[in-house]
């Protein structure tokens, strides 16, 4: 925390949680996207689905969608905007038990044909905490560069990756670690100061037991 | 050493010792912390008073209307009254309504805000330093300064209790804004950093206990009056200080005594629209015309 937390952030109202983490959470599907999306479908629950509409959640969420910080000026033009832009963007509740109760799940499918589904909820003062990405749990903030590493559960696979990135100089401030069950389909997530290149992760994709790394930046 | 953010009269303290402003600890600090120097965090808030202005200018349009209808045009009402009578406690204070007001406003109509701390209480600050620096009374680098002494005022209480109306209540959000403000207002007007911790005391104090009951779940009503009593409080929190007023209960135990009171409320005053104004005859009927 610093003082531009206390005096900030610059923001479109009216809801720090319902407006300002609605776009955060549509930017960082955007950035998991990696394309410029098509369409997009967005299941609101809870708070988000009962009174996002007079909070502007629904068009904050489609100027994530699009790209937009939390303080642009088109930000309440957006659902307008995303249909210029050729985006068909697509709103329904649903009901998530033990949810967030500002939780929005968002679907994308790229111009590219790529997909992603990003399910995540606003914790309050426009934070954000991505709880899911394509179905596998995941936590972490979007305050951060974020690495998200699909691999196989085996041993050496933690080293290999923390290695690999204290190689290239680059800090990992946070670090998690999920697996489904022990040796099957597990996610790292990785905070990082720094930043990668393309290059270095399409290196680390090499690496044994690793399917696949998304770089989620910094928002 | 880096300042932990965890008692704000440890800060007074400091800037007693070092014959400074609490915003200069702050702003010395977080140039160090946040590996920066000086000039850019002053450059940043100078932008942020830019931000606060054109929000001031937007919220003062007597079209204003909120998606909802529920807010809009009442800060135009104000000032327009202010200009025309002098308005009963002087043009400053008027002013000074009008523009927390104005603020607000533009916040519920989805204009562009800066969250201090919050998007619900953003009308305050604007409101104790804006009609200042419109009357030339300070500098814009003076105006500019003083609200890092709000930024570490405000860390403090984030760190000791918390800043949202569904963590804590209205008095988390528009309490802390407001006891921001009279830190802000008692430093520039030339208070010692020692009254500057009083100040904030006895803003918060006053507003210990506010429920956040928001009509419809909105952030409007009565977010948008409470930005302009909030901002009445810091002033007159200020006022007080500045004469000599000592809060009896120190401001570091005011804040853990609002972190008790917020933990004591039930869900129904803590932002979910169920309690309060919320559920009155007429927030429930606001809340099926809008919702249903």
């Amino acid at each position: 925390m610093n003082v531009f937390d206390i005096i900030g952030p610059v923001m479109i109202g009216p809801s720090s949680s319902h407006t300002a983490g609605a776009c955060r959470i549509g930017r960082v599907a955007r950035h998991i996207l990696d394309d410029v999306p098509a369409a997009a479908r967005i299941s609101l629950c809870g708070s988000f689905a009962e009174t996002g509409r007079g909070h502007g959640t629904d068009r904050a969420l489609a100027a994530g969608i699009l790209d937009m910080n939390s303080d642009d000026d088109r930000l309440p033009h957006s659902l307008e905007l995303a249909e210029k832009a050729g985006v068909a963007i697509r709103f329904d509740t649903m009901d998530l038990p033990g949810a967030h109760p500002n939780t929005a799940v968002v679907r994308l499918t790229g111009r590219r044909g790529g997909t992603c589904s990003v399910r995540a909820s606003s914790v309050g003062g426009g934070n954000i905490r991505v709880d899911e990405v394509n179905g596998l749990p995941v936590s972490f903030t979007g305050q951060y560069n974020t690495l998200i590493i699909l691999h196989t559960d085996e041993a050496g696979a933690i080293a290999n990756v923390s290695g690999y990135i204290a190689g290239q100089g680059v800090n990992i401030a946070t670090f998690a670690c999920t697996r489904e069950v022990k040796g099957g389909d597990s996610i790292m997530t990785v905070e990082i100061d720094g930043v990668l290149t393309d290059g270095q992760l399409a290196h680390m994709r090499t690496l044994p037991a690793i399917h696949n790394v998304i770089q989620v930046k910094r928002i | 050493m880096n300042i932990l953010y965890n008692s704000f009269e440890e800060l007074a303290r400091l800037a007693g010792e070092q014959g400074t402003a609490i915003s200069d600890v702050v702003l010395a600090d977080q140039a160090a912390q946040m590996e920066e120097p000086p000039e850019a965090l002053l450059a940043r808030m100078d932008a942020d008073l830019t931000v606060m202005q054109e929000a001031a200018e937007k919220g003062l349009d007597p079209a204003l209307r909120s998606a909802s209808g529920l807010s809009g045009g009442s800060a135009a009402r104000v000032d327009q009254y202010v200009e025309r009578t002098g308005g009963i406690c002087g043009p400053r204070f008027g002013r000074s309504l009008a523009v927390a007001l104005a603020v607000s406003e533009c916040n519920a109509a989805m204009g562009r805000i800066v969250a201090t701390p919050t998007a619900g209480s953003c009308g305050i600050l604007p409101g104790a330093v804006l009609p200042l620096l419109e009357e030339g009374r300070f500098s814009r680098e003076q105006v500019g300064k003083s609200l890092f002494t709000a930024g570490g005022l405000g860390m403090v209480i984030a760190n000791k209790a918390y800043l949202a109306g569904a963590q804590g209540g209205c008095q988390a959000e528009c309490g802390s804004a407001s006891a921001m403000a009279a830190a802000v207002l008692t430093e520039l007007w030339g208070g010692s950093p020692g009254q500057c911790a009083h100040a904030a005391a006895i803003a918060l104090k006053c507003l210990l206990g506010l429920a956040c009951d928001p009509v419809a779940g909105l952030v409007e009503v009565p977010c948008v009056k409470r930005n302009a009593s909030g901002l009445a409080n810091a002033l007159c929190a200020a006022q007080l200080a500045l004469a000599g007023v000592a809060s009896a209960v120190p401001c570091d135990e005011v804040i853990e005594a609002m972190r008790a009171v917020g933990d004591a409320m039930p869900c129904a005053l803590r932002e979910t629209a169920q309690g309060g104004l919320a559920a009155t005859p007429t927030g429930i009927q606001w809340k099926k015309r809008l919702f249903q």
